[in-house]
């Protein structure tokens, strides 16, 4: 499922900022099949909602007439690059080479669906995917952010699952910018104020920050289901004369955008918006849907189902039908509307939320609208299945679409976008922050741990997460500031999921296929130290425009590393979203392919936590630490460079250090992953965690030692008895450890360099955001 | 134990009384029916969405007239967080909750000192016992006039204060109860704090094994 609203925004930019002044802005009878066929000639303004000439004339040849302005308006949003992937398809193709399978077994559902579904062992299923909704973010904080949770959560369901958790990938511009100030404080209290009136516990999430993100920052969400094998529902319209209901929110005007223009009698290219171009939520109602729903899936009512999301009546119509039996008749009056002066065009292009699709059986139908009369959820049958072929739609008893439901659907256009390496890459690359005047003396090392703890990108999240309810339902095991977030899916046999997402745009700037692979690995560590094993991936693709070459060869390049990761680490991809045009002017922002990892633990209570437990205990690191700095947050926060190559990956090792976190667990006593800051990072916020304090000693160069971001390794702590059980399974598994010393006192202290105590490691980490954000 | 359309917590609820050794029993909003329980339990979350003032609809709801009726006879009821709302609405608890000082949701762990530990709620605690528990609410800022304050603190009925003041509540007051005592609101989360796996600790659990003890001592 696409989120129309985000191009519709993109979309709008290009129509305040030259749209053509010739809009059949003209008086609007409504236009029929019958009427197309009388008045074939009639101009329509295919340009205006985003349709190439092209795009128009093969409408037309598909029909072998003109559209009406309802069929237009079905097309365009449907053939849209968030709706029809028409850039970026070509490229996504390539995840369904890799094998459909998990370590736990094949995949129920996979790319296609809604959202894939994993076997997760005991009967459980579990599904997930991470979602954009990116710029209407940016244009109405709070609303964008609260839809893009509502969305997300609505996919889950549709799969027949209870959402159980979500979590936030975010990016903002730099903190200290005014923009910055408007939109993080509305983005956080919108995912916080749907999130939280839903009773989804947020386990995690990012809040990263670079001035690439300040005109057009991302939000993206994340929601992770869970089912009975038995219960998965597939989105499909089958069984001739089964009836097909609209239930949830009643359709109104908002989210409707430049469709508008089709039939606004008073459009006036001068004038304000007739209406709100990005949604607004209502939790409360979401909540509602979401009980009523699982209610019908346990009743055995439903036959089919999709979320209306993106373009909705006419994303839900059209891929229903085409997905079942192929055709579908709808009339249109029969839809609840907010608003009664909606013409058709917008009713179909309406994006209200929390509204639901489903097929019936009609000797259920009664049944079905009991359940949702107790949960006070209002239901329609809005028509029925049938074999013609075709989604008929009447309005007023009169035809305004007739067309291959298919063709709306599924056969919008696939373009081969030219790509090409930038010129300026070279150049990047060349410029290495490896050369940058480095820290030698302790005074200069304690002086740049504490500057980097308070830097945006590494300082405590907690003025964020904290604004989200991270406890309700009462099976968090694990949320952020941990690695990973952990979820109890049974709270008999302790079964659970584990999930994190990352990325690190700048790297992915310096070498976009490495730049993907570094974020998956990223995120399959973070999973693996909980002591979850990976099993699959969703990913959510923001990148600028695929008008410029130099982007789509970032995104062709992320793809590529994407599917070349997860054939070496035997993880499939289990669907996701792209979002591009995320730029402002011809600034794209870094491309940030954001990589979400799902792992299993069949014990929750045998979880890894992050952050020293205990006084005594002894701490090692694992992996191999290199001079790696360029992209990493030193070269960031002290000299504002990016430049070089990204730290080196070798899958090989990953997948060690992998297998070894998850043998470890009930092993060792806690694990923290290292990646943006480096082991200085890692050790602060194992410090922190609990006020335990640390005395290490390092061999070898002690700068390269704390701030190198060197991929592939995690700092561990363990008390003495299990210790020679951790170096058995490190040699085991052919990682190299490393003793760096034991937790001990009240300061964060380096032998011979430097000591801080705790308090002010704390004063510093813990302070920056609320000083900024208030 | 009471859903009302939009509550969140009632499932962590049940899971409390039962690792207490109680029966948690599901109670509908639109029933005027408490089935036999022997105490009532109004769960937080958002009952009816809360967009008019939380718990200001709830009130009405058909089971809410039993949950008075009884709660006068002297049945143990306890409110947690939006149950705390509902019950000050309903004129069950003085005071009322207002948007946090801070303006915004907050969740914490939170300590809390227990004050009174005679009621049927609070009795497994000593006075002055201090618990970390859950805080998490956008309205939680617990206010009432001068000598309702004085009142409630005059008469013991200043069930457990804040350690610091994490929304803006008078007198640091996160839970009271009436006069009688049987009905106890609590700002705080004490049902997602009674495993060591799943929130901070178990400190929470002692409010459900304080009611099951006083049913069982009556």
């Amino acid at each position: 499922m696409c989120s129309l609203s985000e191009c519709l925004v993109a979309d709008r930019d290009r129509f305040e900022a030259g749209a053509p002044g010739s809009l059949d802005s003209g008086s609007v009878s409504l236009d029929t099949v019958a009427a197309a066929a009388l008045d074939p000639d009639r101009a329509q303004p295919w340009a205006e909602l985003g349709l190439k000439e092209d795009e128009y004339d093969r409408i037309r040849e598909i029909l072998g007439r003109r559209p009406t302005a309802s069929e237009l308006a079905m097309y365009s949003v449907m053939w849209s690059e968030h709706c029809s992937y028409k850039s970026s398809k070509v490229h996504l193709k390539q995840f369904s080479e890799i094998p459909q399978e998990t370590v736990a077994g094949k995949m129920l559902a996979g790319i296609g669906e809604n959202a894939g579904v994993i076997d997760i062992g005991q009967g459980y299923a579990v599904t997930f995917k991470v979602e954009s909704h990116n710029h209407p973010s940016y244009v109405e904080p709070y609303q964008g952010a609260a839809t893009g949770v509502g969305g997300i959560v609505r996919d889950i369901l549709a799969m027949g699952a209870r959402p159980v958790a979500v979590m936030d990938p975010l990016r903002f511009g730099p903190l200290d910018a005014e923009d910055t100030h408007r939109v993080l404080p509305g983005i956080v209290a919108g995912v916080g104020g749907y999130g939280n009136c839903l009773g989804l516990p947020n386990i995690g999430g990012e809040a990263v920050f670079d001035e690439t993100y300040l005109g057009n920052p991302l939000v993206n969400a994340l929601c992770v289901g869970v089912l009975r094998h038995e219960d998965l529902h597939l989105a499909k319209a089958s069984g001739v004369g089964n009836k097909v209901i609209l239930y949830g929110a009643r359709t109104g005007g908002d989210g409707i955008g430049g469709v508008s223009i089709l039939a606004s009698e008073t459009f006036d290219e001068e004038g304000p918006a007739k209406r709100p171009s990005v949604q607004v939520g209502d939790p409360f109602m979401e909540k509602l849907l979401i009980e009523c729903t699982l209610e019908l899936f346990r009743a055995e009512l439903i036959s089919g189902i999709q979320d209306l999301g993106g373009a909705g009546l006419s994303c839900a119509t059209s891929e229903l039908a085409s997905a079942g039996d192929g055709g579908m008749s709808v009339e249109l009056d029969t839809v609840p509307l907010r608003d009664q002066t909606l013409s058709p065009e917008e009713i179909l292009m309406s994006e209200s939320q929390e509204r639901m699709m489903a097929v019936v059986e009609p000797d259920d139908v009664a049944a079905f609208l009991e359940i949702c009369q107790k949960w006070d959820v209002e239901a329609v049958v809005i028509g029925e299945v049938t074999d013609s072929g075709r989604l008929s739609i009447t309005w007023h008893g009169e035809e305004v679409v007739n067309v291959p439901p298919r063709s709306v659907a599924h056969d919008g256009p696939t373009y081969h976008r030219p790509y090409a390496r930038p010129d300026w890459q070279d150049a990047l690359q060349a410029d290495g922050a490896e050369k940058l005047a480095r820290p030698t003396s302790g005074a200069e090392l304690r002086e740049t741990l504490l500057r980097l703890v308070a830097s945006p990108n590494l300082c405590d999240r907690s003025w964020v997460t904290d604004q989200y309810d991270r406890y309700v339902q009462g099976n968090t095991v694990l949320a952020q500031p941990s690695d990973a977030g952990m979820i109890r899916v049974d709270d008999q046999t302790n079964l659970g999921v584990a999930v994190s997402t990352d990325c690190n745009g700048r790297f992915a700037k310096l070498d976009p296929y490495t730049g993907a692979q570094l974020a998956l690995a990223e995120s399959y560590r973070n999973v693996s130290a909980s002591g979850a094993t990976p099993l699959a991936i969703s990913d959510c693709l923001n990148f600028g425009s695929p008008e410029d070459p130099a982007v789509m060869w970032q995104f062709a390049q992320a793809c590529n590393g994407l599917k070349d990761a997860c054939l070496e680490l035997g993880i499939p991809v289990t669907g996701g979203n792209v979002s591009l045009y995320n730029q402002t002017g011809d600034t794209a922002i870094l491309p940030t392919p954001v990589v979400a990892v799902l792992g299993v633990i069949e014990d929750v209570t045998k979880r890894t936590p992050t952050g020293f437990q205990a006084e005594g205990e002894q701490v090692y690191l694992l992996g191999e630490t290199r001079a790696e700095f360029s992209g990493g947050e030193w070269a960031h926060v002290v000299h504002g460079h990016l430049g070089g190559l990204p730290p080196k990956l070798d899958l090989a090792a990953e997948k060690a250090l992998s297998q070894l976190l998850i043998a470890a667990a009930g092993t060792i006593s806690s694990a923290h992953d290292l990646s943006d800051g480096g082991l200085a990072q890692a050790l602060a916020e194992s410090c922190l965690r609990n006020d335990i304090g640390v005395e290490v000693a390092l061999s070898g160069d002690a700068f390269e030692q704390l701030f190198s971001e060197s991929a592939s390794r995690c700092l561990v702590s363990v008390t003495p008895e299990a210790e020679s059980k951790l170096l058995e399974l490190a040699a085991a598994h052919g990682v190299p450890v490393a003793k760096l010393g034991r937790t001990h006192g009240g300061a964060l202290a380096v032998a011979s360099y430097f000591e801080v105590p705790l308090a002010e490691l704390r004063s510093a980490w813990a302070g920056t955001l609320p000083q900024a954000l208030g | 134990m009471v859903t009302f359309p939009g509550s969140l917590d009632e499932v962590d609820a049940a899971r409390a009384i039962e690792l207490a050794g109680g029966e948690a029993v599901g109670l509908w909003h639109g029933d005027a029916d408490l089935k036999g329980v022997d105490a009532v339990l109004l769960p937080g979350g958002f009952s009816y969405g809360d967009y008019l003032r939380c718990g200001a609809i709830a009130r009405f709801a058909p089971v809410m007239s039993q949950v008075i009726a009884r709660a006068g006879e002297g049945m143990p009821v306890l409110g947690i967080c939006n149950g705390f709302q509902i019950l000050c609405e309903s004129h069950l608890l003085p005071g009322a909750l207002i948007r946090n000082d801070h303006r915004k949701f907050g969740c914490l762990d939170q300590r809390v000192v227990i004050r009174n530990n005679t009621t049927p709620w609070t009795n497994a605690y000593e006075v002055d016992q201090e618990i970390t528990i859950v805080l998490k609410n956008g309205e939680g800022s617990y206010v009432a006039d001068e000598d309702t304050l004085d009142r409630l603190e005059g008469e013991g009925r200043v069930v457990a204060t804040y350690v610091g003041n994490p929304n803006g509540s008078l007198r640091q007051i996160a839970g009271v109860t009436n006069e009688r005592g049987n009905v106890v609101g609590l700002m705080p989360h004490p049902e997602h704090a009674v495993e060591d796996l799943c929130g901070p600790g178990t400190d929470g659990l002692g409010f459900f094994t304080s009611v099951l003890g006083s049913l069982a001592a009556s």
